[in-house]
């Protein structure tokens, strides 16, 4: 699957399917920092995503 | 996951009131939370007109998308900090949002109004964040006084809350812990200024305009880098990554113990103000905060002096010893004042 990552903006490749948690956790995220988005729509943790997907992941934190 | 009120397909989880939402509830979730804000610290009354101000990034415009749904009547207003394509883009989504909900929204440039911009400010003493919070503190003020507003609006969230009170705890900082609170009231010189956000935290904030589709600046400021702000947050967020509920147990439990015994201490504040001697503004100097910022920022640089091969002079370390390294935090200054 294709995941989508801010701050520089890149693009990596992931070997599908895997749950949202898990790639949170594969990345080294917070998921306390992040949103994951599929298409345009939201995922919860436990969502499981697919080989075909494209996943943005968007942080959440900024400077106040 | 099923959403907590409904049982449909949920799509956002809150760790911290361990549920998950689906995007209509999620959506009525925070018009409440913003809601009972309002109320319980008396921030807006009916009638008032309330201004927000409105950065282009998710916290800001998720303001007042809500209070606008929630019936205010609240324009915006954007400060044009001139930081290059930052600020272009920031300012296009302000733009955007306000024609799309048919809001009005006042711009002001920094430029034009004090004669410098955040990157010619970030070569004085104060850090860019620290320039950059007092400019727009004081702006923010003025414009809200200028043109008759009652309120002024602003986005900070339970994150920003807790990790300005974890800087001013790791410090001490009793005067800053007695400003920091969810409605400074009117006063002198001062216009009310008010956090509805203080019940939602930035990933609620974020989820907020991605379910409203609402187009935010996602891209981090480039002066902001090595913040210390930010690196609180991380530190919080680690925190709260283990102990789901950490920040909010913590900023809500200074608001209702810690708060009411420094009272004393924030009237006592209050009372010091003045006016300065300069522009009119309230300060408790002679000469405000930010006259002092735009003399520093405007001033032309200094051009170095040619030293002549052996005639170099002694170092500023070999006449003196150090001095303890003062520079201001870059995270932002909780309020009184310019």
């Amino acid at each position: 699957m294709k995941i989508q990552l801010h701050n520089p903006k890149r693009e990596v490749e992931i070997a599908g399917p895997l749950r949202a948690n898990d790639l949170c956790k594969q990345l080294g995220l917070n998921r306390e920092s992040v949103l994951l988005i599929r298409g345009d729509e939201l995922v919860t943790g436990d969502a499981l995503l697919e080989e075909g997907d494209t996943v943005e992941v968007r942080p959440v934190i900024s400077g106040g | 996951m099923k959403c907590h009120r409904c049982e449909e397909q949920a799509a956002v989880e809150v760790r911290h009131v361990n549920a998950a939402y689906c995007p209509t509830c999620f959506v009525q979730r925070c018009r409440e939370q913003v809601s009972h804000a309002i109320s319980k610290h008396r921030m807006i009354r009916s009638g008032e007109r309330v201004l927000v101000a409105v950065s282009g990034g998710k916290d800001s415009l998720a303001v007042w998308d809500l209070l606008l749904d929630l019936g205010y009547q609240a324009d915006g207003v954007y400060l044009g900090l001139g930081i290059g394509g930052y600020s272009d883009r920031s300012g296009a989504c302000a733009r955007a949002f306000a024609e799309r909900r048919g809001a009005r929204l006042i711009e002001v440039d920094l430029a034009e109004e004090a004669g410098f911009t955040i990157p010619q400010a970030a070569s004085t003493r104060r850090t860019p964040c620290s320039a950059c919070g007092l400019s727009k503190r004081h702006l923010l003020n003025k414009v809200t006084l200028d043109h008759g507003y009652d309120v002024l609006v602003t986005g900070h969230n339970l994150d920003d809350e807790a990790a300005v009170l974890f800087g001013n705890t790791m410090q001490w900082n009793l005067p800053y812990l007695a400003r920091q609170r969810p409605a400074l009231p009117e006063s002198q010189g001062f216009a009310r200024r008010v956090k509805p956000l203080i019940r939602l935290t930035e990933r609620e904030t974020a989820a907020y305009c991605v379910i409203r589709r609402i187009d935010y600046i996602v891209e981090e400021c480039p002066m902001a880098t090595g913040n210390r702000h930010l690196m609180y947050k991380e530190l919080l967020n680690s925190l709260e990554e283990r102990a789901p509920g950490s920040k909010a147990a913590f900023l809500n439990g200074f608001s209702d113990r810690l708060m009411p015994l420094l009272d004393d201490l924030a009237e006592r504040e209050r009372d010091a103000v003045g006016t300065c001697a300069r522009c009119g503004s309230p300060t408790t100097a002679e000469v405000c905060a930010f006259c002092r910022l735009r003399d520093q920022a405007t001033r032309p640089p200094r051009r170095r002096r040619k030293i002549r091969r052996g005639n170099r002079p002694a170092r500023r370390d070999e006449e003196k010893p150090q001095k303890a390294q003062t520079e201001k935090t870059g995270a932002p200054e909780p309020s009184v004042g310019s």
